[in-house]
């Protein structure tokens, strides 16, 4: 066995980047569903995350002093990222993104054209037309994608900023259904791979960090668990102890056991 | 009178009223939302200057909460 003195230094982890713009944490958390903006805000301070996931909507012309996201979690703090959440077509998301940017000022956002209601997969080739229209239109694309490999490597190629394929159904909590592809994509992906949708509690979460992922996103999992803050703070340690264990490099599997004790000195 | 059909509902509006008018009429604070004229964005900075005109359909929207 090695001594302290022998031992090597810990891998120094290097930041989250998207598009140049640097997060410590790499949770990113939805900002749906919630009980109140109230109780949405307190499990963003537990989660640790630094950047959210906002939809764009007409406002309730009838109730011009309902509630506003912006008065509870502010943009100054946290960095908003608009999504095309309700968008079936390339130009919905690009009309709808240039509203976010007039809106917000930023131009970096989450892309997501969907399909058929009840699974909510990615419609994969208008995605693809989207993200080419929207880099066009100078924005900075971070694509909720499929986990197959062909097409996250288009999206890349089109110069997405992050790719970010899904572990399981949006709001299904079924956990990373398919962990073969996700790792292929982390394989070839130049870009950060950041699992989106599907995660449904901590467990999921250290999956796919451990699988190599640069970050996971998620909603629902801290939304809809019966104490979301709690939820927060245990997503935050989940992707740290992932990401630790994936830096860390973890033993091989192997089909007999192995004891701990030494097998010699025995009384 | 201008009609105008703002986030889907028709309203009559008085004529001669910008963007910043209008926003100020609704009860809404210009920096918390953004305002498309007839699938154009409105620039922030072009609210005091644009003027609407009969037949404008208008989108008004914000952030909220969303995955």
């Amino acid at each position: 066995m090695d001594d302290a003195v022998t031992m090597a230094p810990a891998v120094e982890d290097s930041p989250l980047v998207v598009a140049g713009r640097t997060f410590n944490s790499r949770l990113i958390i939805g900002t749906g569903k919630y009980k109140s903006y109230a109780q949405n805000a307190e499990a963003l301070k537990a989660s640790g995350a630094e950047m959210i996931t906002v939809a764009v909507r007409r406002v309730n012309l009838s109730n011009p002093d309902e509630p506003r996201l912006v008065d509870f979690i502010s943009p100054d703090d946290y960095t908003y990222l608009p999504n095309t959440a309700g968008c079936f077509t390339g130009e919905d998301a690009v009309r709808t993104l240039r509203l976010a940017r007039e809106a917000g000022g930023w131009n970096l956002v989450k892309l997501e054209v969907l399909s058929d209601p009840k699974h909510l997969y990615p419609e994969m080739s208008e995605t693809l037309r989207a993200a080419e229209m929207l880099i066009k239109d100078g924005f900075d694309v971070m694509v909720y994608c499929s986990d197959d490999p062909v097409y996250a490597k288009k999206l890349e190629e089109a110069g997405c900023c992050a790719i970010m394929p899904l572990g399981a159904p949006i709001g299904s909590g079924l956990g990373i259904q398919n962990p073969v592809n996700i790792r292929l994509i982390i394989e070839q992906t130049k870009v950060p791979v950041i699992v989106d949708a599907g995660v449904g509690t901590a467990s999921d979460a250290a999956v796919g960090m451990e699988l190599g992922c640069d970050g996971i996103l998620m909603n629902t999992a801290i939304a809809e668990a019966k104490d979301p803050v709690r939820m927060a703070s245990a997503m935050k340690h989940a992707v740290i102890a992932g990401r630790e264990a994936y830096l860390a490099g973890r033993m091989p599997k192997k089909r007999y056991a192995d004891p701990s004790s030494p097998l010699s000195g025995l009384i | 009178m201008l009609d105008l059909t703002i986030n889907g509902e028709v309203r009559q509006v008085e004529a001669g009223l910008s963007v910043a008018g209008l926003l100020e009429m609704l009860g809404l604070q210009a920096k918390k939302v953004a305002v498309e004229r007839n699938l154009e964005i409105v620039a922030k900075s072009a609210y005091d200057a644009t003027q609407l005109e009969t037949g404008d359909r208008i989108e008004i929207v914000a952030f909220v909460g969303g995955g």
